[in-house]
């Protein structure tokens, strides 16, 4: 068998002189794009937003590609294998719907409120208690999560290449540092537009021949149906009127918990995310981006979670809770059992691409936060455009060293992804209630905001740490978190509505352009020639994507 | 900086980097063509371990030549609409472009 292969190396990949010579010219292009956006920067809105002038294409596939770090890909592959075609509600309920939220109902705020950042909108609307809490929670959950994401790519390339974790975790921040310092946000932009198209490049192949070696997706589902896996593995709804199925969720758990809670909470508050967006050239484009997003977001299941199905029914033994064989190793074994070199230079290229962009997304999203929002507002304020400028490029470096200090504490701990994940999710969801309530009632006030997210955090926070010292009796972490969240959202709505009560509302003038029904947004200001055309309708983009998403549910019903 | 100051300054500064910004669609369509061309001529001359690797698949082959359409599409995009924001003509002209190129820049 082909499978026994590896066992004696272990995972180790055979990349001969070809591969390395593909994965160095994928470094020196990053690098490269990285000083010709140096060009481009001339103030900080340059550096920080790029200048406000991408086409939405470009902000979009960035806006994807932010999201398709090492967690994703590694991730999702690992579901599919554990968990089925059950794993899609990741991106059809999970991630769509919220995309297309964002891009139609709350885009026009962000962009037309000409914000920097999330935490700006929060100052605008509440005060800046609510947007010093946001900004520092989210600056230190940034640095945490790089750091988390640089541990990940030095375990791969360990476990891959030999090579030792140290040096992995240098090189890889040297070049994130590297690009971002001196090309701002554009050059992490553009970056994530071309790993989008290189990670594609590397799993492609994967998924074509584990098809083939399979006999097709039919012969793929017989497979699964057979295997310990079985027919539940080939059903997203089926059996969710109780938790009897592979993720043990009931379909409440699914819509509410994972689809509205925790997905909105992160594609629609996360300004990692958000800040793609922001950098688009118009109003138009800035809706358009999470929407034009959301395509590649439906398909790429197709390259996730069928390499993992492909990966349980080929790799014998693979489920095991410890060593080679554990799910999270899905990806890299069909790469080692079944990409001939070349094709595997790209895939590794690819993988370490994902991580690269998962971090960066990271770290532009906290030198932004930290210039703007922490060093600006509270420190150092009415300096000139160039210190901001270069206090962007000092938080970069400064991020990245504690990103490798957190990845050596997270190197101590056997199960940091889980943890951070469902810290961070705890986090989103109040923030989210907080944004949806202040968005769409004029008469939450300024103290509500403030006392809101921080009950609603400390909620999230008190669940998370009762589930941790066995006071709550949760099944799984997943339960968890969609508790967590839900309760959290519960907290933000009572508390705004009723510290509203006993406190004085903002002026309506100072929420104008903040908050819907008072005016003040201008979605047709900015149009450029030919965004006018009817395939450029936000609501079509948007209705087309919600409905394939629905679509691509019914074989796997 | 209060509010008033944080708009003003933005919609000066909008755009001011848009016409010294490069194509990234050469950069996609270049380094595709790279990695097309190569991964296509080792797909060439790949020996019959490769192809059995790849179940019989000429991998290879077949990805070098689809990176190498995917590289050639988009060099093609962008020498058939050259960048679509205002245009990269030197910095001299850039206000006069965003204000006629743009019906209306607020």
């Amino acid at each position: 068998m082909r499978e026994g292969d590896g066992v004696d190396g272990g995972l180790r990949l055979d990349l001969n002189w070809l591969d390395y010579v593909l994965l160095t010219l994928y470094f020196v292009t990053v690098l490269g794009v990285g000083f010709a956006a140096r060009r481009a920067i001339r103030t900080s809105v340059d550096f920080f937003l790029s200048g406000r002038s991408l086409p939405a294409w470009v902000t979009g596939l960035a806006f994807v590609s932010a999201n398709l770090g090492a967690l994703e890909i590694i991730g999702m592959a690992a579901n599919g294998a554990q968990y089925g075609i059950m794993t899609t509600h990741y991106y059809w309920v999970g991630a769509v719907p919220a995309m297309v939220f964002l891009g139609i109902v709350m885009m026009p705020f962000y962009y037309g409120s000409k914000v920097r950042s999330v935490p700006e909108y929060l100052r605008l609307r509440f005060n800046r208690p609510t947007h010093l809490l946001n900004a520092l929670s989210f600056a230190v959950a940034q640095v945490l999560i790089a750091g988390v994401n640089l541990y990940a790519l030095a375990l791969v390339l360990d476990a891959l290449l030999g090579w030792p974790l140290w040096i992995s975790i240098i090189a890889g921040a040297a070049i994130v540092l590297t690009y971002i310092s001196i090309g701002g946000l554009t050059s992490a932009i553009y970056n994530e537009v071309l790993q989008f198209f290189v990670i594609l490049a590397g799993l492609i192949p994967i998924t074509v021949i584990g098809l083939v070696k399979v006999g097709g997706i039919n012969g793929l589902f017989d497979k699964v149906r057979d295997s310990d896996l079985g027919e539940a593995g080939l059903h997203a709804w089926a059996n969710t009127g109780s938790s009897d199925n592979p993720l043990g969720a009931h379909w409440l758990g699914i819509v509410f918990g994972l689809g509205f809670v925790l997905s909105f909470g992160y594609w629609t508050t996360n300004f990692a995310e958000v800040q793609r967006a922001l950098s688009a050239r118009n109003m138009s484009a800035a809706r358009r981006t999470p929407l034009i997003a959301a395509y590649p977001k439906l398909f790429i299941p197709l390259v996730t979670i069928i390499p993992g199905m492909i990966a349980v029914v080929t790799v014998q033994g693979l489920g095991a809770d410890e060593g080679d064989l554990v799910y999270n190793n899905a990806i890299p074994l069909l790469m080692r059992d079944l990409l001939p070199n070349g094709v595997l230079g790209i895939a590794v290229t690819g993988l370490m691409a994902s991580f690269m962009a998962g971090m960066a997304a990271n770290v532009s999203g906290f030198n932004t936060v930290f210039t703007y929002d922490i060093w600006q507002t509270y420190v150092r304020k009415e300096r000139s455009d160039e210190y901001y400028i270069r206090v962007g490029r000092i938080a970069t470096v400064g991020g990245i060293v504690v990103g490798i200090g957190t990845a050596f504490i997270a190197a101590g701990f056997s199960n940091i992804m889980n943890y951070i994940q469902a810290l961070f999710s705890v986090f989103n969801a109040p923030l989210f209630a907080t944004f949806i309530v202040g968005m769409f009632w004029k008469r939450m006030t300024a103290a509500a905001g403030f006392w809101s997210l921080l009950s609603g955090t400390v909620v999230a926070l008190a669940t998370y740490l009762l589930y941790l010292g066995g006071a709550l009796p949760f099944d799984t972490d997943l339960e968890e978190s969609f508790w967590g969240a839900g309760l959290a959202f519960v907290t933000v709505l009572v508390a705004a509505f009723v510290i509203s009560k006993f406190t004085a509302p903002k002026p309506e003038n100072e929420l104008r352009g903040l908050v819907r029904g008072l005016g003040g947004i201008d979605l047709k200001g900015d149009v450029v020639a030919g965004d006018a055309a009817w395939y450029r309708s936000p609501l079509l983009l948007g209705g087309i994507a919600l409905a394939l998403s629905l679509l691509f549910y019914i074989p796997v019903w | 900086m209060s509010d008033e100051d944080l708009l003003s300054d933005n919609e000066e500064e909008r755009r001011s980097a848009a016409a010294r910004m490069f194509d990234i669609r050469r950069v996609i369509g270049g380094l595709f063509v790279v990695y097309g061309v190569i991964v296509t001529l080792v797909g060439a001359f790949d020996g019959s371990a490769a192809i059995d690797k790849a179940q019989g698949v000429r991998i290879n082959l077949w990805a070098g030549l689809a990176m190498l359409t995917v590289g050639l599409l988009f060099l093609l995009w962008q020498w058939l609409s050259p960048a679509d924001a205002p245009e990269p003509t030197g910095s001299s002209g850039e206000d006069v472009e965003n204000g006629g190129g743009d019906a209306s820049v607020r």
